[in-house]
């Protein structure tokens, strides 16, 4: 059955309010969903607070900084911090998004940052994405083929090519996932909407020779139909795209199949 | 704790190679019901609160009658769909398939229930 609460050990309680940094004047208020699962203890939610004039312009930047000057047990992922590598994806007020690319002024007062939800916590911002990696590797990323392979290249139309924008810029953040009401009570059995779209790239692409195969493995009461076009996924790309969309369309192909 | 890999975890029992019809019936009855209601609204008020001789007496025209049939045939299987989604959805365990069961049959008896009184008020 659907759970309305947390369960007890995962309730957060508040935890450290660290000092402001001596003579800053300029400060921001961060509250970071804090968890150590060696401890015992439920999650907590510490207080920090960040001096503007010496921080970064970005949420990871205050992160960053955080680990750097004031409690250098936070743990979190980042790389690239240009909104690529998908690493540093969190819940930043409320709102599923990439650390790197949201601005610390676009939170009018103070800033809350929790892990991913409704994923099992590794150790703070870090969510468990082994599952949601396992399911995209399902639904088979890459080429396949039956015709002999060609001498120089498989060749595509430009026409082709461009159904494939909006597919596969996709960088794997989980952001769309994990804002998806139906992924969160079923995403053992539900792909998911990242999943979903990574299988359309591959399913519209004109050199792919495994339509058939792909959309039998995707009808499933569970796999795909969990999607009740909620749309949290297209609210919250950090990368503009539209999952929902994709994932009509391979509905609607599944349609066509029947009727 | 089973030991299975993360794989065997996602691809679980596999595809159920079902889906589509369901979705497919959800998606007639939507439209057809988003014709009916109105058809519905606008007949069933017309008469709402008339005494049983004029109720019986309207019933026994085929538009008035045909609609409401209709509307409570296709509204109940409609239903059935979307609670077994909502079902599906939020249960899981044991209860689940008791569960679709029960509302399966209360659709359809609800649904003949509601066909019969219509039949009952047309004839």
């Amino acid at each position: 059955m659907v759970e309305l609460t947390l369960p007890k050990n995962s309730r957060m309680v508040t935890g450290k309010t660290w000092p402001k940094p001596q003579g800053a004047t300029n400060t921001k208020k961060v509250q970071v969903y804090r968890y150590n699962p060696d401890d015992g203890k439920n999650p907590r939610i510490d207080t920090y607070h960040v001096d503007l004039d010496t921080c970064g312009p970005m949420v990871l930047d205050a992160l960053i900084k955080i680990k750097t000057d004031i409690d250098p047990t936070l743990a979190f992922r980042r790389s690239c911090r240009e909104g690529i590598c998908g690493s540093c994806s969190m819940n930043i007020d409320g709102v599923n998004t990439l650390a790197c690319i949201r601005g610390l002024d676009e939170s009018a007062g103070d800033i809350k940052i929790y892990p991913l939800p409704h994923m099992p916590v590794i150790k703070d911002l870090i969510p468990d994405l082994t599952h949601f990696y396992a399911q995209h590797a399902s639904i088979m990323p890459w080429l396949e083929t039956k015709t002999n392979a060609p001498a120089k290249e498989w060749r595509q139309s430009i026409e082709d090519r461009e159904k494939l924008d909006g597919r596969y810029e996709c960088i794997m953040c989980a952001c769309c996932s994990t804002a998806c009401p139906s992924y969160w009570w079923n995403q053992d059995r539900f792909l998911g909407p990242a999943a979903l779209l990574a299988a359309h790239r591959w399913i519209v692409d004109s050199r792919d020779e495994a339509t058939g195969e792909r959309l039998d493995d995707l009808e499933d009461p569970f796999k795909l139909y969990r999607c009740h076009t909620i749309m949290n996924c297209a609210k919250t790309c950090p990368k503009g795209l539209n999952p929902a969309k994709a994932i009509a369309e391979i509905k609607h192909m599944m349609v066509e199949r029947i009727v | 704790m089973a030991y299975l890999t993360a794989r065997k975890r996602a691809t679980g029992h596999g595809s159920a190679r079902s889906g589509t019809q369901h979705h497919w019936r959800m998606q007639v009855s939507s439209v057809a019901l988003l014709i009916l209601i109105p058809c519905f609204v606008f007949t069933f008020g017309a008469i709402y609160g008339a005494p049983y001789e004029e109720v019986v007496a309207y019933y026994q025209r085929p538009f008035p009658s045909i609609v409401a049939a209709l509307t409570l045939a296709v509204g109940f299987l409609h239903f059935r769909g979307g609670v077994q989604t909502l079902i599906e959805d939020y249960v899981h365990g044991a209860l689940k398939a008791p569960l679709i069961v029960a509302m399966i049959c209360l659709s359809y008896a609800a649904a003949a229930a509601g066909v019969l009184a219509v039949v009952r008020l047309a004839l």
